[in-house]
């Protein structure tokens, strides 16, 4: 049983770090409805709320404070796209014109014709992409209305043709990169294998079979490691 | 409420059939993560009773005409396995899983920020693989951790308690018997942060002052099952 206040603002201390001392946050989880103290001269980052003078947290998740500005990241949360991410995507649907993509996220996102592959003649989008295909491409833009346009103008931006994908929860992607890319670079090294990180979770593997194999293993390792523990990145 | 009024269940030191006093509630265990593939999950064993909750989404809402274009739609469906009950349940959907699914539906509803999902759906599957009085408060309850669980923003966690009378003594969180035999039952879905009641419903007939009762019981009860909630939200897999 959990009595004593968690995550109250005024438990926090100031401790010194590599840069100098800073406002650095005890990683304390917390739960929707919890009350993490006063609203007076704190602002409201992500995934908390301000009722009356009040903060409460909104989320499942560790608090973190940086300045004034108080917020929880989500321990486990569904990808929400925000615009010049890359993403994985997979084609749902199509129509004379416009191609709808899968990824991952709580809506649909839209390809135009015109931000396409290639030059594609008006009702010709299936010969292009069709439905099934995994496309690697960037959000563009994401509406107020969480309604988002992704795009496939642009460096590296393709159809999959080969390798595999794998997905992991978009929170563990910190993990998997390492520091600076370490860990993700130290992979590729090993493996000899081509990975590509989407910011929605999804990767694409490309390389020998067994080298795939391997570097899904690794993975999977680091997602059920993240399951024993509880951690995020 | 069978009406069964000579059947003793309390004896007149207060205690009740399963040894319980008459505010104790049965033992209750909450763990979360149980369906890997799901956003969210959680099961709640409380008594006798078990029950899994798994949360998808937010995902796009289809068929469309049920989208909202200002909010995201919670679609709840509550059902009983077959194996649950000593009777045989007929699989799938009938008048009595329909009207829990809207109930509770509308008690998440309350406490999900629903409008930052404008137009999306939120998929919360309840399942009893065993029942013994109370599922749907056990239901609402693994709901509500199960949809913490998938970080889906919310204002408070809903506690569901059930709080009825015996023998005309009020008791809080009846077990079958109590249910079957018992004279009133009293679901109540609280918000313990603020105290606020965001789903009650009454079967059976309870005086004023029995309803107060009933309703402190359930008060109280929902404090501490709000206890366990956050301890399995925090402590176990997370």
């Amino acid at each position: 049983m959990n009595s004593r206040p968690v995550g109250q603002l005024d438990n926090m201390s100031i401790e010194s770090s590599a840069d100098g001392p800073r406002d650095t946050q005890r990683t304390l989880v917390v739960v929707p409805g919890e009350d993490l103290g006063s609203s007076e001269g704190i602002e409201a980052g992500h995934g908390v709320l301000v009722v009356g003078d009040r903060i409460i947290s909104t989320k499942q998740g560790k608090m973190s404070r940086k300045g004034n500005t108080v917020s929880v990241s989500p321990l486990h949360t569904r990808y929400m796209p925000r615009p010049g991410d890359l993403v994985i995507g997979h084609i749902e649907g199509c129509t004379n014109n416009i191609w709808f993509v899968d990824i991952g996220a709580p809506f649909n996102s839209i390809l135009p014709m015109s931000l396409g592959p290639a030059k594609v003649e008006f009702g010709g989008t299936r010969k292009i992409l069709d439905i099934g295909d995994s496309i690697i491409c960037r959000v563009q833009e994401v509406e107020e209305t969480h309604q988002s346009v992704v795009t496939m103008k642009g460096m590296g931006l393709r159809k999959i043709r080969s390798g595999a994908l794998d997905e992991l929860d978009p929170h563990l992607l910190g993990r998997l990169i390492g520091k600076g890319g370490s860990f993700l670079r130290e992979m590729k090294m090993q493996t000899d294998c081509r990975i590509v990180v989407a910011d929605n979770g999804r990767l694409w593997i490309d390389g020998e079979l067994e080298n795939i194999l391997e570097v899904r293993k690794r993975i999977n390792g680091i997602s059920s490691e993240a399951k024993m523990i509880g951690v995020d990145a | 409420m069978g009406g069964y009024g000579d059947v003793q269940m309390i004896d007149e030191n207060g205690i009740r059939a399963d040894g319980r006093k008459a505010g104790d509630l049965r033992p209750i265990e909450i763990e979360t993560g149980v369906i890997p593939v799901a956003d969210g999950s959680a099961r709640v064993i409380w008594g006798n009773n078990h029950a899994v909750a798994a949360i998808y989404g937010p995902m796009e809402a289809h068929p469309r005409k049920i989208q909202r274009q200002d909010r995201a739609v919670l679609d709840v469906r509550y059902n009983m396995a077959p194996f649950s009950t000593s009777d045989r349940i007929r699989p799938g959907f009938n008048r009595r899983s329909r009207e829990i699914s809207k109930v509770t539906a509308e008690a998440l509803e309350s406490v999900v920020l629903v409008e930052m999902y404008p137009r999306s759906k939120i998929r919360v599957e309840i399942e009893i693989l065993a029942a013994e009085a109370g599922t749907r408060c056990v239901g609402i309850t693994a709901a509500s951790v199960a949809l913490a669980h998938a970080g889906i923003p919310m204002t408070d966690m809903v506690v569901s308690v059930a709080s009825g009378k015996i023998n005309d003594v009020v008791v809080c969180d009846l077990n079958k018997e109590e249910d079957n035999y018992g004279e009133a039952d009293l679901p109540m879905g609280i918000l313990p942060n603020s105290g606020e009641l965001v789903f009650l419903q009454m079967d059976g007939d309870l005086t004023q002052e029995e309803f107060q009762e009933a309703w402190d019981y359930n008060m109280e009860a929902a404090h501490d099952i709000h206890r366990i909630m956050v301890d399995a939200l925090k402590g176990g897999e997370s």
